[in-house]
């Protein structure tokens, strides 16, 4: 999802109704950058559900079985020690750590096999230049249209987007000319201070 | 926001129509009257395998109403929004407690049967009993259960009847005031399970203790009520009256309790186990031992797979929380190893050496069931089905899972 088209609308509502009349219009590559999680907006946006579930149980599997079968092997065949004279094989006492070997496993790969889905670590990201964009981490909510959406035509799609109720309409990458289509260059003073404010606020994570 | 194939412009129903409430509530007279006969036969054939019969089938069902005023009072202390009409049927099953303070008189007749260990007058000559007699008396045993059923009566008609009074006038206070008390209500509720886990169950072996029983009482109690209230929000849904203020979103998050509740259940259990095996002191390890002889080994293993690897691998999906008949079935097949929870805790204490299912523990059963379901039926036959007018109703009926 590359987001070259994007749309800031004031409320969750307008971003799910402009989601609905993109999507009847024959526009299929959406996304949405929301401050907080807006419901229906997945069903809207079509989007499948995450395979990162799947991902991880193998390694749920293989942490926990893995860590068991080195405990069974270490001490109940390649080193046995008598402990309260217990058998060398004793699954309770084996349970804990393979227990605990499947969760890190299990939260580790997650994180990691999340950042590969993500294509993170991403050190730079033209969205972030545009102006305005910082407000959906805060009170905005945005819709992006992908280059290569059948349906979006350079020029229409701008006007669409405004009819919608979109307060600011932005090509990513195009900073100066979305200064021209949009409403913000009525308002530079609030923009100048919201673009540094982005860079400095998204950096750092 | 239902799904689509659940959408639907009709409300939903706000009362039982007649003719299915006069159907649940012949069904429970009906299994209150076999359930009765079937007793009364058991104990004339078998009155001391008829007391511990009957101890299981009262602990199966008062565990299940507590399990009830527990999620009721929890969702008050958490302000919970997404639970309202849930809610309501859990104090359904939370007023059977007054049935079930009814139905531990036949235990109080009973009690030198069951509790003959401590109670006879063997006991007095017991080092270790003499030593636990202040606390292991029948006289304070039979103060302590008057104590917990009127601390458990208090707070289910409290909540229940502030619920109820709420359907009338609209009041918001009457939150308000639930939620002021949830908090005391938690720890009473907490020390009180505790302790008549203690008397009712651990006691019936007076010599062995686990710091961590009630707990372990408690996360069977969550997980039969989680049960039990998975059944009746599928039965209401199907049945076409709730489908707004209950829906799959719901049915969800119950699936989701449920789960997290038979988790904790193999959390606790593995807990107390695994301690005593470390340890490996005689007098801790006998309880183990009298559940590992014979086919009470058997009985241990099923409990292991049947009340928590199985249904953990059936219920892990999103899929399967959200299926009528996938959680439906997992409702019901937990609530029957809650019963075999409670038989493996209680009969090894008659059953030496291996156990003898019979026809007198269906009695011992269904008598108590029956006699609670009756109450339980007239609770949902005759009130709304949910708190029609409880200030988070809207609340309620937008969650949604992600």
């Amino acid at each position: 999802m590359k987001a070259d088209l994007l749309a800031e609308f004031e409320t969750p509502e307008a971003l799910l109704a402009a989601v609905e009349e993109l999507y009847r219009r024959g526009y299929r590559v959406l996304d949405a950058f929301t401050p907080y999680p807006v419901h229906g907006l997945e069903q809207a946006l079509r989007l499948p559900r995450s395979k990162l579930p799947w991902l991880v149980l193998p390694f749920a599997l293989g942490g926990g079985g893995g860590c068991y079968g080195l405990q069974a092997y270490l001490n109940g065949w390649d080193y046995p020690l008598d402990v309260g004279g217990r058998p060398p094989h004793s699954a309770p006492s084996f349970v804990p750590i393979s227990f605990e070997m499947m969760v890190l496993a299990t939260a580790l790969m997650g994180v990691l096999i999340f950042f590969a889905l993500c294509k993170l670590p991403e050190l730079h990201h033209p969205i972030f230049e545009v102006e305005g964009f910082a407000g959906a981490s805060q009170d905005r909510f945005w819709l992006g249209i992908d280059g290569r959406d059948p349906a979006l035509k350079r020029g229409t799609t701008e006007a669409l987007l405004a009819s919608l109720g979109a307060s600011r309409v932005a090509w990513t990458g195009e900073t100066a000319k979305a200064a021209e289509t949009s409403e913000a260059v009525k308002k530079p003073t609030e923009a100048a201070e919201e673009v540094p404010g982005a860079v400095t606020k998204e950096e750092p994570s | 926001m239902a799904t689509s194939h659940e959408v639907s412009t009709k409300p939903d129903a706000i009362k039982l129509d007649a003719e299915s409430a006069k159907k649940l509530q012949g069904i429970a007279i009906g299994v209150a009257v076999v359930g009765v006969i079937l007793a009364a036969a058991g104990y004339v054939t078998d009155p001391h395998r008829l007391a511990f019969s009957y101890l299981t089938g009262f602990l199966w069902i008062t565990t299940i109403a507590l399990g009830g005023l527990f999620f009721v009072i929890i969702q008050h202390l958490t302000k919970a929004g997404w639970s309202v009409a849930p809610r309501r049927h859990m104090e359904w099953l939370s007023g059977a407690l007054p049935a079930c303070a009814l139905l531990f008189l036949p235990i109080v007749l009973f009690s030198h049967d069951i509790y003959h260990h401590w109670m006879s007058a063997e006991a007095a000559h017991d080092e270790i009993l003499q030593k636990k007699a202040g606390y292991l008396n029948p006289t304070f045993f039979y103060v302590r259960a008057a104590i917990y059923f009127g601390i458990w009566i208090f707070l289910a008609s409290y909540f229940a009847g502030r619920s109820r009074e709420q359907d009338k006038s609209g009041d918001r206070k009457l939150t308000e005031k639930m939620q002021n008390l949830a908090p005391p209500a938690t720890l009473l509720f907490g020390l009180s399970i505790t302790f008549a886990g203690f008397d009712w169950l651990m006691s019936l072996d007076p010599h062995w203790y686990s710091t961590i029983f009630g707990v372990y009482v408690f996360a069977g109690a969550a997980v039969s009520s989680l049960s039990m209230l998975a059944l009746i929000n599928i039965g209401l849904q199907r049945a076409g009256l709730l489908h707004k203020i209950s829906n799959v979103e719901h049915r969800h998050d119950i699936g989701k309790l449920l789960f997290g509740f038979i988790v904790f259940w193999a959390y606790i259990g593995f807990s107390q186990f695994i301690l005593i095996w470390y340890a490996n002191i005689p007098e801790e390890t006998l309880f183990y031992r009298h559940r590992w002889e014979g086919n009470w080994k058997v009985v241990s293993m099923v409990l292991l797979f049947g009340h928590f690897v199985i249904p953990f691998l059936v219920l892990l999906s999103r899929h399967a929380k959200r299926h009528y008949t996938v959680l439906g079935g997992a409702a019901v097949w937990m609530l029957v190893m809650h019963y075999l929870d409670l038989y493996w805790l209680v009969m090894p204490t008659l059953d030496h050496h291996g156990a003898h299912f019979s026809w007198i523990d269906l009695g011992g059963l269904l008598a108590p069931v029956g006699v609670a379901a009756v109450l339980i039926a007239r609770l949902a036959a005759s009130g709304h089905l949910y708190p029609i007018k409880d200030p988070r109703l809207p609340e309620a009926a937008a969650v949604q899972n992600i």
